[in-house]
């Protein structure tokens, strides 16, 4: 480009507008182009304050620490100690969240049973159902009753280890689930009673209840036909945390599952995941806040998602009042989603590694968001169950890590006090205070 | 026959003894009294016996049934035989709303009527009114058959799949994507075995039909106002 127009006057730089930047005016000219909104898997894209923005502060005169690899700091956690005969029990508070059968193949939710297995933790099943895949290869498994109720039935639910009502997700709080046709495999489309090959919309709404007075009794139901044996959790979107916790607890959960809006998704909505719910960070404080409130911090366990990617991310979590997490997105990372060894065929189809989310076209070159039975070959479940559970050790030695750090011996034992937050924002958020001062927006009688 | 006292003996005893019966169970009648409008009646039976409520129950009466039958003495809460799988779950009188909600088998018959959301998002269950449904009826239903020999509500069928939905009296409204369909012998033949095993004195001929019109199937942009 040349400095000077023809007349020698000087070109301004040309500017980029930050309102209408490449993004969006590419999300314009694709809207333009097909008229539909953009559907897409994973979670909000969009910066928010999150764990990042909080740091450890470590131990020092006032604490001691404990001896790295000499002195133990536990990881273990019970859930469901509230009604459930038979609680269940992990060596390691990160558990596998729900996804479904549908949006990851046969062999993806196999491994995701051999990573958990091996390190002592549970997964989920998801929309559409159970397969003995998962239910063969996961020693403790949770069974996701949904709106949908795709593939529901009492003979698994019978089967589960616990029981998980998915009353929202942190990706699309107040919105229900897609697959579309390209996805609907024979045997996706007979577990879910549907024709082959036609988007598949799954409610926003239980078919049967609606408010907090119903769930209530839709708990007992449960209760009643699994004889009360086995825990039942209430998945909530991060929404209005506090009184969605207080809400569930009321009906009778024994574990509230918070989801908070960097959650991923199998596929929705863009405008969906990235502008409705709160961020996760947002959502802890008040939902122990909740549970505090109620007597009930610890009683009924509270299991935090949306953006938990590291031994970090989950020691900040339990500080903040968590018993325990759950991820999804870093999982299927951790199987070798968006590898950049597939980078050439991700530039096939217009995106790169790392950005790919078009989980619901089941084109995934690593074979893990796909029923193509092509594709699926490529990924190998007993490796992909291996990576998967050194990926949960590597966490939670991390979270130890900063556990002995803080003079913890149980992950537990970690608070608030051992946190001070790098911005204003998460400040407020986590009411930890901001660095260097022993201040946070919104402290009692602070004045601000 | 056993007897079941739901007030004197509470609901935790009666699931438990009811899911303690085994294919070759000796106690193949149960009559339950006293139900009081409780809710979770005779939830998650599997077994091949026959449970009489003598009144009128709550919510998920005979919810997620197998194989059993119920047969309730009265009227029936929300939810009434949600999930059913199989068997056959009976209401003298009227249902509340979902009233076989989901259900993937079996027959639930209602001898007076049945709320809004009869039928929502069934996925193989056959349902059989004898009196009249309410508003957003078989919303999202999958497959299995809806009959009335009453009218339909509102929004009949609401984005339906490939349930069939047979109404012998007046439908208020068609929901989206569903439409009026025409009755050939094999529906005659099908609805005549329906009202048969409903106990329902009528002709298969005074029926009409309707069904999905399949233009939701696949997002179209140019049906996007009915989404
Ligand atoms: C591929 C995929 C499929 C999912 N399917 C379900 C589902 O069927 N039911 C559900 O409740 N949540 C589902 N989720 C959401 C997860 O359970 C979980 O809330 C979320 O992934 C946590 O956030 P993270 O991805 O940042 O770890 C899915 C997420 C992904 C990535």
């Amino acid at each position: 480009m040349k400095d000077f127009d023809a007349r020698g006057i000087p070109h301004t730089t040309p500017r980029q507008s930050a309102t209408f930047s490449q993004d969006i005016n590419s999300d314009i000219r694709r809207a333009a182009a097909t008229g539909i909104y953009d559907i897409r898997g994973g979670g909000a894209k969009r910066k928010v304050p999150h764990f990042d923005d909080l740091l450890f502060l470590g131990a020092s005169i006032s604490r001691y620490p404990l001896e790295g690899y000499r002195e133990k700091c536990e990881t273990s956690v019970t859930l469901g100690t509230r009604f459930a005969e038979n609680p269940i029990e992990l060596d390691i508070p990160i558990t596998i969240a729900g996804m479904s059968f549908g949006a990851l193949s046969g062999p993806a939710k196999e491994a995701l049973g051999r990573g958990a297995n091996a390190a002592g933790t549970s997964t989920t099943t998801g929309d559409g159902g159970m397969t003995p895949e998962e239910r063969g290869h996961s020693s403790k498994l949770v069974y996701q009753y949904l709106p949908s109720r795709y593939g529901m039935n009492p003979d698994d639910l019978r089967k589960a280890d616990a029981i998980e009502i998915v009353v929202g997700q942190g990706a699309k709080p107040g919105g229900g689930g897609m697959l579309l046709g390209q996805k609907i495999s024979d045997r996706v489309a007979e577990m879910r009673n549907l024709p082959k090959g036609i988007d598949q919309r799954s409610s926003c709404r239980h078919p049967d209840w609606t408010g907090p007075d119903d769930l209530e009794i839709k708990i007992l139901e449960l209760r009643e036909i699994t004889n009360w044996k086995v825990p039942i959790y209430v998945k909530v979107a991060g929404a209005r945390p506090y009184f969605d916790t207080t809400l569930a607890v009321k009906a009778g959960a024994d574990v509230v599952v918070l989801d908070g809006m960097q959650g991923g998704t199998a596929a929705t909505q863009d405008v969906f995941i990235e502008h409705v719910g709160q961020p996760t960070l947002a959502c802890i404080r008040p939902a122990v806040q909740a549970l505090q409130d109620l007597g009930m911090h610890r009683e009924v366990q509270l299991v935090i998602s949306g953006g938990i990617r590291s031994g970090a991310d989950v020691a900040k979590a339990m500080a903040l009042g968590a018993d325990a997490v759950a991820i999804g997105t870093a999982a299927l990372i951790a199987l070798g989603d968006n590898d950049p060894k597939w980078e050439a065929e991700y530039n096939e189809l217009g995106t790169t590694a790392g950005a790919y989310d078009d989980w619901h076209e089941g084109q995934d070159p690593a074979g893990i968001t796909t029923q193509d039975p092509e594709l699926m070959k490529r990924f190998d479940p007993v490796e992909g169950g291996r990576r998967l559970k050194n990926y949960l050790k590597v966490m939670t030695l991390e979270a130890q890590t900063i556990a002995r750090a803080c003079g913890k011996n149980h992950l537990h034992n970690l608070e608030p006090e051992d946190l001070c937050a790098v911005t204003m924002e998460a400040a407020a958020m986590a009411q930890v205070p901001l660095a260097g001062t022993n201040w946070y927006p919104g402290k009692p009688g602070s004045g601000y | 026959m056993q007897t079941f006292d739901l007030e004197a003996e509470g609901l935790r005893k009666l699931n438990a003894q009811l899911h303690a019966q085994s294919a070759d169970t000796n106690q193949t009648v149960w009559d339950i009294i006293n139900p009081k409008g409780s809710h979770a009646i005779a939830v998650g039976l599997d077994a091949p016996i026959e449970v009489n409520v003598r009144g009128s129950t709550g919510y998920y009466c005979a919810g997620m049934n197998k194989q059993a039958t119920v047969h309730i003495h009265g009227s029936a809460g929300p939810g009434t035989a949600e999930n059913m799988m199989s068997g056959k779950v009976i209401v003298e009188g009227d249902a509340s709303q979902y009233a076989g909600a989901t259900g993937h088998g079996g027959t639930l018959i209602i001898k007076g009527n049945a709320s809004s959301r009869c039928g929502i998002s069934m996925k193989g269950i056959d349902i059989i009114v004898h009196g009249n449904i309410g508003h957003m009826s078989a919303f999202m239903a999958q497959s299995g058959n809806i009959v009335v020999l009453g009218d339909a509500g509102d929004a009949l069928g609401d984005s339906c799949y490939e349930a069939r939905f047979f109404v012998r009296g007046s439908v208020k409204s068609l929901g989206a994507d569903c439409i009026e369909k025409e009755m050939r012998p094999e529906h005659i033949a099908m609805l005549e075995e329906l009202l048969k095993r409903g106990e329902c004195d009528a002709k298969p001929e005074e029926f009409k039909r309707y069904g999905s019109a399949r233009k939701l199937y696949n997002f179209d942009v140019d049906n996007a106002g009915a989404y």
